[in-house]
């Protein structure tokens, strides 16, 4: 019981980091970023690169590869959603054309790394483990949680407290009125574009040294259970995406323990489905988003 | 001569009959987003309906007619109470839903032992003949063209370009959004049903996220404005590997690779120039040709 | 004559604010009623509660012998009630005919067997509609811009294909929300002749309106709003001697 604590809790705070930077583009466009599990992957094969090609430390290596998302990021909004902010179905042709740079993205992670699963050297982080309250922890968990748990402090502070975050949010709840008092939008909106790929892509290398298995098609096993999260949260909503995250990640454990793993994805989308039809501002979501 | 056509076809079969079949999935995307509603459960519609058929064939050995019915009736019907819920949902929350409930059917699907799970129902006799696909895609073309100009092709013009205002002259949006899905729904299982009875197999994963989102793909690099656009967009895609297949070698990228980035890079370039789909490409260029004139002239 | 319609202590509240506030006002059949007010009174609110687009949090509307609110826009506007919209919701990529068609929808009766199998019948009914909506374009001055797309035409002309959909559906009674804003004195002038000749007719027409002289001219019955509630209501000389009004816009000056 304790340890399917510990393990749900290490799994929510993958997904919570990957829903955070899902749900923050779609809090400041309205629109859903369908290359961010696109983003998670290749920053996940980035790290690996650096750590087993160039032996940097996987401490070094982590944040090189974020921050290669976080560039990522500026060229999806450069040329996915910038040239299709003004028209008026921008939210499936932005839609598409984010789908587009996914399989581009996957087109490039197939052709330098190959279709086959490629894990981390052995002794990438050290296998170390700790009894917690009598529950097993492995020091590669406890690790995991902390750069989780960090970053969303990190986070937070980025949008509560800096100039830059004030400036977000304000586009996030108007972008006409955040022009007027003066703020420049499509810096704003790029700056949102770096932070969410970051967090995709601090959740794709944290994730792939959690399962060590990394290939082209592993963003297909976050995207829609993010998709799952966010609407759990309530769109937009980033407190919502982190508890939403934890409860997936808590609901996906004890299912696989109780019920078996073939019922884990079942479970979280019937959830997901009747919770749209229901609730469709979300479990923790306060701004009711159906148009009126 | 009449030899090579054969040879040729012996060889593309196969091809030709996923492009009808793509084609009408691609319409089965159409008929929602003609009403401005992006709705994706059409991979669990059409697992639906190519579950309900192969069991109808296999299991109580019904006439392929009959079963084929089968699977248009079956999701058309459970689009109903789909539906009725789902379409007070706007937007991309009302697309998620719907991915949502493609979902649920194929995990449901996963985890039912009497199809055998993720291996899915093989052996299913091959009953799908090319005529019966294409005379498929000719129906629901002719339905689609009759429905254009009409009044209820106008409904649904006015639903899709402002809702609020269409309610405001009488039409009863909800109801014509229903029948779309609904309709959406027949074709989709229609697909399933054909596919399934041409391919000898059927599992859970071959309706996917993945599938739903080619179909919209289709739809969209076809053009969706107008009725046949998702078939042209449905031939194209369907062809298109078939000859990088052939042009992988001459590049030196893997075909797998060269697939998704073409694919990729197509899907791109249409989303941004030409904002209506390949079916909008010779006016496009008339357009520009047009324009270069003129900036001549001008000079 | 009992009224076509009679709103009674209606009252619609966004979170706190209340844009409508217990008003109630009759329009007669075949009348031209006006509704005024300065900026921010209701109007364009009372318009959305009597076509179904808002639902009131009180009070009833009454259409004929039947309470309308709460009923869907689509089952208001199959009671016989049309409107134009203050900000111009035309269909954009329709031409100026088709928009005119959607605004037939209640009137077509076409059978969707006979349009498939293309019948004749079909056909008839489909060359029908269409002359009548190149008639009631005829009829609002755009004849020369039938095929037009509705984006491309100017603003004033938008407006007039907004009456001629509205129109569009016989309805018994017409909202208009502002049809002139933006118009030339020469446009304005047409469309109030239009008013009056669709209030011959029969047909009653609920105004709103900012141009004085336009409401003067046209209105047989004036009610004025301020704050979501009525101040004032009568023939328009009256109104307009009424000190409770004078205040109210001098008060709030637009
Ligand atoms: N959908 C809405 N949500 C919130 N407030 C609204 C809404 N519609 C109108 N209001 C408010 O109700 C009041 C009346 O508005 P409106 O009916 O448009 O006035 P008018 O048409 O007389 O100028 C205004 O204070 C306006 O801000
Ligand atoms: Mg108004």
């Amino acid at each position: 019981m304790g340890q399917q604590v510990v393990n749900g809790l290490f799994l929510g705070s993958i997904y919570a980091l990957f829903a955070l930077g899902y749900t923050l583009v779609f809090g400041v466009l309205d629109i859903l970023n369908l290359a961010h599990a696109a983003v998670f992957m290749l920053a996940s094969f980035v790290a690996l690169t650096l750590v087993g090609r160039f032996h940097l430390h996987i401490l070094l290596a982590m944040p090189l590869a974020v921050l290669f998302a976080g560039f990522l990021g500026l060229l999806l909004e450069r040329v996915a959603f910038r040239p299709l902010r003004a028209r008026a179905d921008s939210n499936i042709s932005g839609l598409i054309s984010s789908l587009a740079m996914a399989t581009v993205f996957e087109a490039v992670a197939l052709e330098v790394w190959g279709p086959n699963i490629s894990r981390f050297p052995f002794g990438t982080v050290p296998e170390t483990q700790l009894d917690l309250l009598g529950a097993v922890v492995s020091r590669l968990q406890l690790t995991i949680v902390a750069v989780a748990v960090l970053l969303f402090l990190v986070l937070t502070w980025l949008v509560k407290a800096t100039r830059l975050g004030r400036e977000v949010r304000a586009v996030a709840e108007s972008p006409r009125a955040a022009r007027i008092l003066g703020v420049d939008v499509n810096r704003a909106i790029a700056a949102a574009f770096f932070i969410s790929s970051a967090l995709g892509g601090a959740a794709g290398v944290l994730f792939g040294l959690a399962f060590n298995s990394i290939s082209p098609d592993m963003g297909r096993s976050v995207e829609l259970k993010g998709l799952a999260v966010i609407i759990l949260g309530g769109m937009g909503s980033m407190p919502g995406a982190v508890l939403a995250g934890f409860a997936l990640g808590l609901t996906e454990v004890f299912v696989t323990a109780y019920l078996g793993a073939s019922w884990r994805d079942a479970v979280s989308f019937t959830g997901l489905f009747l919770i749209l039809v229901l609730r469709p501002r979300g479990l923790f979501g306060a701004a009711a988003l159906r148009e009126a | 001569m009449w030899d090579q056509l054969a040879d040729l076809y012996a060889t593309y079969q196969s091809t030709i009959a996923f492009i009808g079949i793509n084609s009408l999935l691609a319409l089965s995307v159409y008929t929602t987003l003609s009403c401005g509603q992006l709705a994706l459960g059409n991979a669990g519609f059409s697992a639906i309906g190519a579950y309900a058929a192969a069991l109808l064939t296999m299991q109580a050995h019904w006439p392929f007619p009959l079963a084929i019915l089968a699977a248009v009736a079956v999701p058309a019907v459970v689009a109903v109470p789909l539906g009725l819920p789902v379409l007070r949902i706007r937007g991309i929350f009302l697309a998620i839903a719907t991915i949502g409930f493609g979902e649920v059917v194929r995990l449901g699907l996963v985890n039912w032992d009497y199809v055998n799970g993720a291996q899915g129902i093989v052996a299913i006799p091959q009953k799908t003949e090319l005529w019966m696909i294409y005379l498929a895609v000719a129906a629901a073309l002719f339905v689609l063209a009759r429905l254009r100009g009409s009044k209820w092709g106008f409904a649904l013009e006015a639903i899709r370009e402002d809702e609020p205002a269409a309610r405001t002259m009488g039409i009863a949006t909800t109801r014509y959004k229903l029948a779309m899905l609904v309709l959406g729904a027949a074709l989709a299982g229609l697909a399933g049903g054909f596919e399934a009875h041409f391919t000898f197999m059927v599992a859970p994963n071959g309706f996917g996220f993945g599938r739903v989102v080619d179909m919209l793909v289709y739809a969209v690099v076809g053009g969706s404005q107008i009725y046949w656009g998702p078939v042209v967009g449905a031939a194209f895609l369907t062809l298109l590997p078939e000859i990088l297949r052939e042009v992988a070698p001459l590049v030196g990228i893997e075909p797998g690779p060269l697939r998704l980035l073409v694919n990729g890079l197509v899907l791109l370039a249409v989303i941004l120039f030409l904002p209506n789909g390949m079916v909008s490409l010779p006016r496009r260029i008339a357009e520009w040709r047009a324009a270069r004139v003129a900036a001549r002239s001008a000079a | 004559m009992s009224p076509l319609l009679a709103l009674d202590r209606v009252e619609r509240a966004f979170g706190g604010v209340r844009a409508v506030d217990g008003a109630g006002f009759a329009v007669a059949p075949g009348q031209v009623h006006g509704l005024i007010g300065p900026n921010g009174a209701g109007k364009t609110t009372v318009i959305n509660l009597i076509s179904g687009l808002l639902a009131p949090t009180a009070g009833s509307i009454q259409l004929g012998d039947r309470p309308i609110h709460g009923l869907p826009p689509w089952q208001v506007a199959a009671l016989g009630v049309a409107r134009t919209f203050q900000n111009i919701r035309l269909f954009p990529d329709l031409s100026a005919r088709d928009n005119v068609l959607v605004g037939q929808h209640l009137r077509r009766t076409p059978s969707l067997a006979a349009r498939m199998l293309m019948l004749p019948s079909a056909r008839t009914e489909e060359r029908e509609a269409r002359e009548r909506a190149e008639a009631l374009l005829t009829r609002v001055g755009l004849s020369e811009r039938v095929h037009e797309h509705a984006r491309h035409l100017s603003y004033g002309e938008q407006r007039r294909v907004e009456i001629a959909r509205a129109l569009a559906s016989a309805p018994r009674l017409l909202l208009l929300d502002e049809p002139t804003a933006g118009m030339n004195p020469v446009e304005v002038q047409a469309v109030a002749q239009l008013i009056r000749r669709v209030a011959a007719e029969g047909q009653s027409v609920l105004l709103v309106e900012h141009n004085v002289r336009l409401v003067m001219d046209v209105c047989d019955t004036i009610t004025v709003l301020c704050f979501g509630k009525v101040i004032a209501e009568g023939a328009p000389r009256t109104v307009a001697e009424d000190p409770a009004v004078i205040a109210a816009y001098l008060g709030n000056p637009k």
